[in-house]
């Protein structure tokens, strides 16, 4: 190579350079990052709660007011201050007297496409189901979709028995889904035509979560009373 | 084709139209096109790139001396997973229902070519206005055309616009249309639209050129 | 937290939510990449590996962002993860077999950017996979991906030579046979529950 060559090429970076550039850059990346998690936090958290709380509400429509609950290992109920997060949690909602209208529980299973989440609303003085909200679903729109606006549909989960067998440990009946039109029991699902899959996974879902729940919750129901 | 740019203006118009990163340059389409199926969804998804792709390019190009050719890229790739966790959070504290819609569609706005291309074709060459032209430029066009596609696809496939229903309830909804197949399709629509109207300017052009006298189209 | 069954998650990360033709994820190379059927495997088997190990990876990531509580710092570790696994790959395949290093040439590098292995970590970090789970759900997502890819590029050699009209010919048309594809792998849905 030539002198001016060799004159004209930059000096090529030291190690220390490349070192204080890519620290550098990741120190004040951090710094970034970590203060806009710090501001948004807060507002996050409420986001979420209000969320719940009004999944909370349309599924016990009673309720003004809910407590959280978690199962603890020798199966009673402990109500946790404010909100918590993980695993083992129903929510109790009260109405304005104090007086509890029942528990929300969170579920989730297989749909068609992908996995739904729902939370159910349960009446312990009707040991029933009363009302479900999909949280999230991603089922065929116009067609899967409407496990969560055919009205019909959403009427098998107004009163949908889950009572528990004379000795207590089990649903007297499990939750099936039925063909479109021939429901006949309290604890069937009527399902929809032309939505067979998502509708049929709704009864499922439910099912095993009121299988693993009910024994547990409606033998502690004193665990619950109380207000918040 | 390429004459300079005169202004810090015309950095912006290019990449509303010209250089459109989405028709033109076919590029960052990757991670966007699952969530465009409602026009809201599209536009909010076309604006996070763009927040992303201005404060990139805004910083890359103040760092320009900075950091050395070795490790560029790396920095690059850092600095735009910072803003993109940044828009991360903010969406998820302005609205849960969006959040919940985009999902994790917002984290993979960082693998988004698009950005990667300008910081290094473009921010880390210029100053840094002319670099926040830039990257406003195409991040609008960026948006605007993930809008027309958003649009397309909510007005066909659910009857709405912004989820205003725009059609009598006869309309029977072309459900195709929202699904991921409907994106393609709508995607290659528009793209056979500009290519068309690419191709008509250019025989028009072509025929100006060689002196003739009527238009052959 | 999760109950499907294996077999269930591994058919609809491969078919019934096929990553490129329903989650539009690692589009660019599939678009973008020469129309040969022998790179588009060879593509896929590179995409399917670098999925398995970032996976791992992620899963082990997750695992201690959530200890130390530094859930922020997730999608920067994810890329820097991903990064250095292209590299590693890259390096290992150099050396063992410098024939498949050369015929796959600029692929490799570019897989970094393919949004579809960053998806991949997100989306079982989302869903709570356990560490076997998050394994079968790379080996689907990898399957999948190279199936959309083998099956476009098969069609797009055939189309090469066929009289289409001038104003689709290139991306257009190309996203044309992908939503058909997608229309068609539709008809998995279900498969497995």
């Amino acid at each position: 190579m030539s002198q001016t060559e060799l004159a004209s090429r930059p000096a090529p970076p030291s190690i220390w350079h490349m070192y204080r550039a890519m620290v550098g850059v990741g120190v004040v990346c951090g710094l970034l990052i970590v203060s806009v998690f710090q501001v948004t936090l807060p507002i996050i958290e409420r986001n979420k709660a209000e969320a719940l709380q009004e999944a909370i509400f349309h599924v016990l429509p009673k309720a003004r007011t809910s407590s959280t609950f978690r199962l603890d290992d020798e199966g009673g109920f402990k109500a946790l201050d404010g909100d918590g997060a993980g695993e083992r949690l129903v929510y109790a909602g009260y109405d304005d007297s104090q007086e509890l209208v029942g528990l929300a529980v969170e579920a989730q299973g297989m749909g068609y496409q992908d996995v739904i989440r729902l939370i159910y609303g349960y009446s312990f003085a009707e040991e029933a189901i009363i009302g479900i909200q999909v949280l999230d679903s991603k089922e065929t729109p116009g067609l899967g979709d409407k496990i969560e606006t055919d009205p019909a549909f959403l009427q098998n989960f107004e009163s949908l028995d889950v009572s528990l067998r004379d000795d207590r440990t089990e649903l007297a009946n499990p939750i099936v889904p039925v063909k479109h039109g021939t429901k006949t029991n309290g604890w069937e699902v009527d399902g929809i035509t032309g939505a067979t899959i998502s509708s049929v996974a709704i009864a499922n879902i439910l099912n095993g979560s009121a299988q693993a729940w009910m024994p547990r919750i409606q033998n502690k129901l004193t665990d619950f009373k109380g207000g918040e | 084709m390429a004459t300079l740019p005169k202004s810090g203006t015309d950095e912006f118009i290019k990449g509303l139209w010209k250089e459109n990163p989405v028709f033109v340059q076919v590029l960052g389409m990757c991670p966007v096109l699952a969530v465009s199926n409602t026009a809201m969804n599209a536009l909010a998804m076309g604006l996070a790139t763009a927040f992303v792709l201005v404060m990139s390019n805004i910083v890359v190009s103040s760092l320009r001396s900075f950091i050395p050719k070795q490790v560029r890229i790396a920095t690059y790739i850092l600095i735009i997973a910072t803003f993109v966790t940044v828009v991360d959070y903010l969406i998820q504290a302005v609205s849960l229902d969006l959040y919940k819609a985009l999902g994790a569609f917002i984290s993979l706005i960082v693998v988004n070519c698009l950005i990667l291309g300008r910081a290094e074709a473009f921010a880390s060459k210029n100053t840094i206005a002319r670099s926040a032209m830039d990257g406003l430029g195409m991040g609008i066009g960026f948006a605007f055309a993930l809008f027309c596609l958003g649009a397309v696809r909510e007005i066909l496939g659910n009857g709405t616009l912004f989820e205003a229903q725009l059609f009598h309830d006869s309309f029977q909804n072309w459900v195709v249309m929202i699904l991921p197949s409907g994106g393609f399709f709508t995607l290659a629509g528009w793209l056979l639209l500009f290519n068309w109207f690419k191709q008509r300017k250019a025989r028009r052009e072509h025929a100006t050129t060689l002196g003739l006298s009527k238009e052959t189209v | 937290m999760h109950d499907e069954s294996l077999w269930t998650i591994f058919i609809n990360a491969s078919l019934v939510n096929n990553f490129v033709l329903a989650y539009f994820l690692g589009i660019c190379p599939f678009l973008g990449v020469s129309s040969k059927l022998e790179t588009a495997s060879r593509m896929g088997a590179a995409v399917t590996f670098v999925m398995l190990v970032s996976s791992i990876c992620a899963f082990g990531i997750q695992a201690l962002l959530v200890a130390i509580n530094a859930p922020y710092l997730k999608l920067i570790s994810f890329i820097a993860v991903i990064a250095s696994t292209v590299q590693l790959v890259e390096m290992f395949i150099k050396k063992v077999s410098p024939a498949l290093f050369r015929s796959l040439g600029i692929f490799l590098p570019l897989i970094t950017t393919n949004c579809a292995i960053l998806g991949l970590a997100l989306f079982q970090t989302n869903k709570g996979y356990s560490f076997v789970q998050c394994i079968v759900y790379a080996l689907g997502a990898g399957a999948g991906f190279t199936l959309a890819l083998v099956l476009m590029a098969g069609l797009r050699e055939k189309l090469e030579l066929a009289e289409v009209p001038e104003v689709t010919r290139g991306t257009a048309m190309a996203l044309m046979i992908a939503g058909l594809l997608s229309v068609a792998f539709m008809g998995f849905g279900g498969l497995g529950s």
